[in-house]
């Protein structure tokens, strides 16, 4: 068993340290837009480590996650148009001023995804298996239309925002920089997963996961714990949301779609359902196949879905899963 | 300070590049897969007809697929710009994806050259000297139709529309000239494909004229249940509900309605039935007015091309906005907005031996522009 | 608003709901036998549509286009259950959803690579263009009478099928106690093969009916899968029944809530917000309706406790 986590432990490294070279080499070599193409993934890697949360340790299939996604990309969207268009958010019964400062956009883009996972927890949480699956897919289906037709901030259309938001100390529009920037809020969720992983918390949602009776029978309550784990996951979903609005300086409804859960998803099962680096991975190899198989033909989602079919059907717990063995959680 | 070395660097690799072979690089952004990709490709094919007619070989184009999602095409913009340095960025269909690309590549002193779309927002307050509209603005074919319909004594009109902007521009557009009432203005689901209860408010609703935005499949949908439900009221729109590749699909359902555009198969302009001949020769199939438009993009690009050096950027853009160019749809200049000066027909759908396609009944709009130029400072 | 009109709406709804039944119905079984999610029935819904459209493009005869698409629906259903999907039954729902999303992708490109990019044609039958006269003086569409026709006579064959044969005993074994058919001799791999070649072959039927009054193009099947996803789990996954209710119930509130909504609003609003918000509102209206009834139920109407 030792051996095995070593050995994930090792490809992680490699995973880390291609993280950190990556972009260096693309600085070096003058390729700026593999720094964006990298920025990309670590942002998605950041959304699907949040639904790794809820997946990956609580057992919570949620198809609605773009809410999330879409929710922190409105706060950004939101807060930043007023800052640029000099008006403010509300007027009543308090006023509240756009901004173009990044901690504070992202702190109310986790507190609101926070709070709408909350409502949507307690709601859906009552179900269970495929009925949670596809009850969280209306919640996202709901606030996909009503972000269609919402016309003070730009309805289908989306809302531009023409300069990226600042970062005190840091010139977000130069690629690197955000880059660096989005990858240390990644690696603060991932130690924030680790930690979770091992906690008492995440021991018990594990747990209930499996055996749901036995922590009943100790005193806990299931419900709270997948309550508790949804609102973190959604939180931290609901950051990268707010990441990657400021990345193509652009937040629109299709932030919201279910494609967009389901891409999630996908990179989640691509990399290995609760693997730590899982989404990681997952994530990292989706932005890249997409941007190479899209200049082979226009009909390249043939290759993509013939890769992602082998990928299921024949490597065992993800490609993590294929290079580390079977890890210790999952099945 | 490194950072500020770096890019001083990579803008002296640039201009050596740009030095050592007098060329110029087009980005194309445009919709290849997925549900919406027959418009791109028209678009696609027709600009590249226009390029390689032209015989310039010093023009080099990029071409990369959006999935029609507005996140990609904002990332392929950032890669036109950032990796390959292309001078023009062209091609986008749908007016949330341009929306989301062009202030920014513009406000990066690139080129952008409009070849379908055109949102109000770049018409007016975001209009920018380097942003080219060579399609149409949203409202144009709507404003000709309102004016038309008032013409020829339509007192009432039944309004439909999908609920998202461009559907509401639209309207709008309709409204702007049209003088009598609007019994009914209905807002429907985004991908909508069933239209019965709506064909049942159209049925009870007193108006004269139905009047409707439903691009793509939404309004092969609509035109087919439409004709097998009974109602008997005459049917307008703008060309996209009735383009070649959209008539196919409905067949002979569509005939007799009316719809307006500024360029047919059968227009009378100089060149015209040349392009729509070495089109079909080329592709094996009709050309749509996407089509045209990608060619008549191309076109004004080679035109441009042919006047100044790409990388002096005030005379290529006073080259631009010559227009010389001699446009599929007869006469054509750019206004101070840098939106199109142009005629808008009104046409009709008529069979054609067994083809079903349009037919130009005359002109519904003279030299149309579009109605958000006072809004733009530039 | 008149009566005829109420009523004209109201079988519009029925149609709708009795379409999404045909979509529903193999999903549902599909679920409830073998366990299996499967994202890739809208393709099948598809294959349907442009297996029709290309037969009746070719002969001309509605009729053999509706074969063409039972046909076609249910060799790609073999196929596809042959070559993947068995691999898939003993996999959890997160390996299903990625493999038939994979398939989502491979179908809808490769249909794009067969019949190009543009919708293709297909049209009603001559003799079913144009309204009928019902009682009351109601002109509806013939073709739309005759889909909540048709929808209703499959579905009554589907709970014949079900009720009454060896197959539907084995099918309704299959739900309960998969051990047990095994033990009873029966071929579980033919039983499953077929199970999924019936629901592919509703699937296709569906599309090749509804395409004619719609537009054949790539990408037709996703809407109407999260349609029909929603209808089986308002009616309870597994339950023919409760899809039949749950795709009635979908298809009225849809139609219903887009007439009444805007109107609703136009009460305390004025007209352009009311059809604006309107029209917001009845665009979630069926969500609102899933959420609530699985928030009252959670297993659905007339799904299994769990």
């Amino acid at each position: 068993m030792t051996r095995r986590l070593t050995r994930e432990g090792l490809l992680n490294l490699a995973v880390l340290a291609g993280l950190v070279i990556l972009p260096l080499w693309a600085l070096w070599a003058d390729e700026p837009f593999t720094i964006t193409l990298a920025t990309r993934a670590v942002v998605l890697a950041l959304a699907a480590v949040g639904l790794n949360i809820a997946l990956g340790i609580g057992g919570l299939v949620s198809l609605g996650h773009a809410v999330f996604f879409g929710i922190g990309g409105y706060a950004m969207g939101i807060l930043a148009h007023h800052a640029q268009t000099y008006t403010s958010v509300m007027e009543w019964p308090f006023v509240i001023e756009g901004t173009k400062n990044m901690p504070i956009i992202w702190l109310v883009a986790t507190v609101v995804s926070a709070f709408a996972a909350f409502l949507i927890g307690l709601l859906s949480l009552r179900t269970s298996g495929v009925y949670f699956i596809m009850i969280t897919l209306a919640f996202g289906q709901m606030f996909f239309y009503f972000a269609i037709s919402w016309s003070e901030y730009g309805g289908e259309d989306g809302l531009s925002i023409y300069v990226r938001n600042s970062f005190p100390g840091l010139n977000t529009l130069v690629p690197i920089q955000f880059y660096g920037l989005c990858l240390a809020i990644l690696l603060a969720a991932l130690a924030l997963y680790s930690a979770l992983m091992r906690s008492p918390f995440g021991l018990a949602l594990n747990a209930a996961r499996q055996v749901p009776e036995r922590v009943r029978a100790v005193g806990l309550d299931p419900f709270r714990l997948r309550l508790v784990a949804f609102v973190i996951s959604g939180a931290i979903t609901g950051l990268a949301g707010a990441l990657f609005a400021d990345l193509n300086r652009f937040v629109s409804p299709t932030m919201f779609s279910w494609q967009l859960s389901g891409e999630l998803i996908v990179f989640i099962i691509i990399g290995g359902v609760a693997r730590l680096f899982g989404p990681v991975v997952g994530a990292a190899l989706f932005v890249a196949l997409e941007h190479w198989l899209g200049g082979l033909s226009d009909y390249w989602h043939i290759y993509l879905g013939a890769l992602l079919l082998l990928i299921v059907l024949f490597g065992r717990g993800g490609l993590i899963g294929m290079f580390a063995g079977r890890g210790k959680i999952h099945d | 300070m490194k950072f500020a070395k770096t890019l001083a660097l990579t803008a002296a690799l640039g201009a050596l590049a740009s030095g050592a072979a007098a060329e110029m690089k087009i980005g194309m952004i445009t919709t290849l897969s997925g549900g919406g990709a027959g418009l791109g490709i028209d678009v696609r094919d027709g600009f590249m007809l226009a390029i390689e007619q032209s015989g310039r070989d010093d023009i080099e184009v990029v071409i990369e697929d959006d999935q029609r999602k507005p996140d990609i095409a904002v990332q392929l913009a950032d890669k036109m710009v950032q990796s390959e340095k292309v001078d023009v960025l062209t091609g986008i269909i749908w007016s949330n994806l341009a929306m989301a690309v062009v202030p920014a590549v513009t406000a990066q002193g690139k080129f952008y050259l409009s070849p379908n779309a055109g949102p109000s927002a770049l018409a007016g307050k975001g209009c920018h000297p380097n942003y080219f509209n060579v399609s149409w603005q949203n409202d144009a074919f709507n404003e000709a139709a309102g004016t038309w319909a008032s013409e020829n004594g339509i007192g009432k009109v039944f309004l439909m529309a999908p609920n998202y902007p461009a559907g509401k521009d639209m309207i709008a557009g309709f409204k702007r000239f049209f003088k009598g009432d609007v019994t009914e203005e209905v807002y429907t689901k985004l991908g909508q494909t069933d239209y019965a209860a709506e064909i049942a408010q159209i049925k009870a609703s007193e108006a004269d004229l139905v009047y409707y935005f439903l691009p793509g499949g939404m309004g092969i949908s609509f035109m087919k249940q439409y004709a097998g439900s009974g109602a008997e009221k005459s049917v307008m729109g703008p060309a996209f509900s009735f383009d070649q590749g959209i008539l196919g699909a409905i067949g002979e359902a569509a005939l007799g309605v009316k719809n307006t555009s500024h360029w047919s198969k059968d227009l009378d302009a100089p060149g015209n039935a040349d392009f729509v001949a070495s089109f079909q020769e080329k592709y094996g199939r009709l050309p749509s007015l996407y089509a045209a438009q990608g060619f008549d993009t191309g076109l004004l690009l080679a035109s441009a091309a042919g006047k100044a050096d790409v990388a002096d950027a005030d005379a290529f853009r006073a080259a631009l906005k010559e227009a010389d160019f001699q446009s599929v749809r007869g006469d054509f200049a750019f206004g101070a907005n840098n939106h199109p000066i142009q005629n808008i027909y009104m046409r009709e759908v008529v069979k054609e031996g067994d083809v079903v396609t349009n037919k130009v009944l005359g002109v519904a709009a003279t030299d149309h522009t579009d109605a958000y130029g006072g809004d733009c400072k530039m | 608003m008149s009566t005829i009109l109420i009523i004209e709406q109201l079988l519009n709804g029925l149609q709708f709901g009795v379409m999404l039944f045909l979509m529903a119905a193999g999903l549902t079984l599909i679920f409830g036998v073998m366990g299996l999610i499967n994202l890739a029935h809208g393709s099948l819904y598809m294959i349907g549509a442009f297996c029709a459209a290309a037969a009746a493009g070719l002969t001309g005869s509605f009729a053999l286009g509706l074969v063409a698409a039972l046909a076609g629906a249910a060799i790609a259903g073999v196929l596809v259950e042959l070559i993947v999907i068995r691999r898939l039954y003993d996999k959890d729902h997160l390996d299903q959803v990625l493999a038939t999303f994979a398939l989502i992708l491979i179908f809808s490109e490769g249909t794009r690579w067969i019949f190009g990019s543009f919708p293709l044609f297909l049209d009603i039958p001559a003799a079913l263009s144009g309204p009928v006269a019902l009682p009351g003086g109601i002109q509806y569409p013939a073709y739309r009478l005759a889909l909540i026709v048709a929808g209703l006579i499959v579905a009554a064959g589907l709970f014949l099928l079900i009720s009454r044969t060896r197959i539907g005993i084995q099918i309704r074994a299959g739900e309960n106690d998969r051990e047990m058919i095994a033990a009873l001799g029966v071929d579980i791999d033919r039983l499953y093969t077929f199970v999924f070649a019936l629901g592919a072959a509703l699937a296709g039927l569906a599309g090749a009916l509804v395409g004619a009054i719609q537009s054949v193009q790539v990408g037709m099947g996703e809407p109407v899968l999260i349609l029909a996803f929603v209808v089986i789990v308002i009616g309870g996954i597994g339950s023919v029944k409760g899809a039949l209710i749950g795709a009635v119930l979908v298809g009225l509130t849809d139609t219903l809530g887009k007439i009444f909504l805007p109107q609703l609003f136009a009460l305390f609003m004025d007209p352009a917000a009311a059809n604006q918000t309107g029209a917001s509102l009845a665009s979630m209206s069926i969500y609102v309706l899933m959420a609530l009834v699985l928030i009252w139920r959670p297993t659905g109407l007339f799904g299994a406790r769990a």
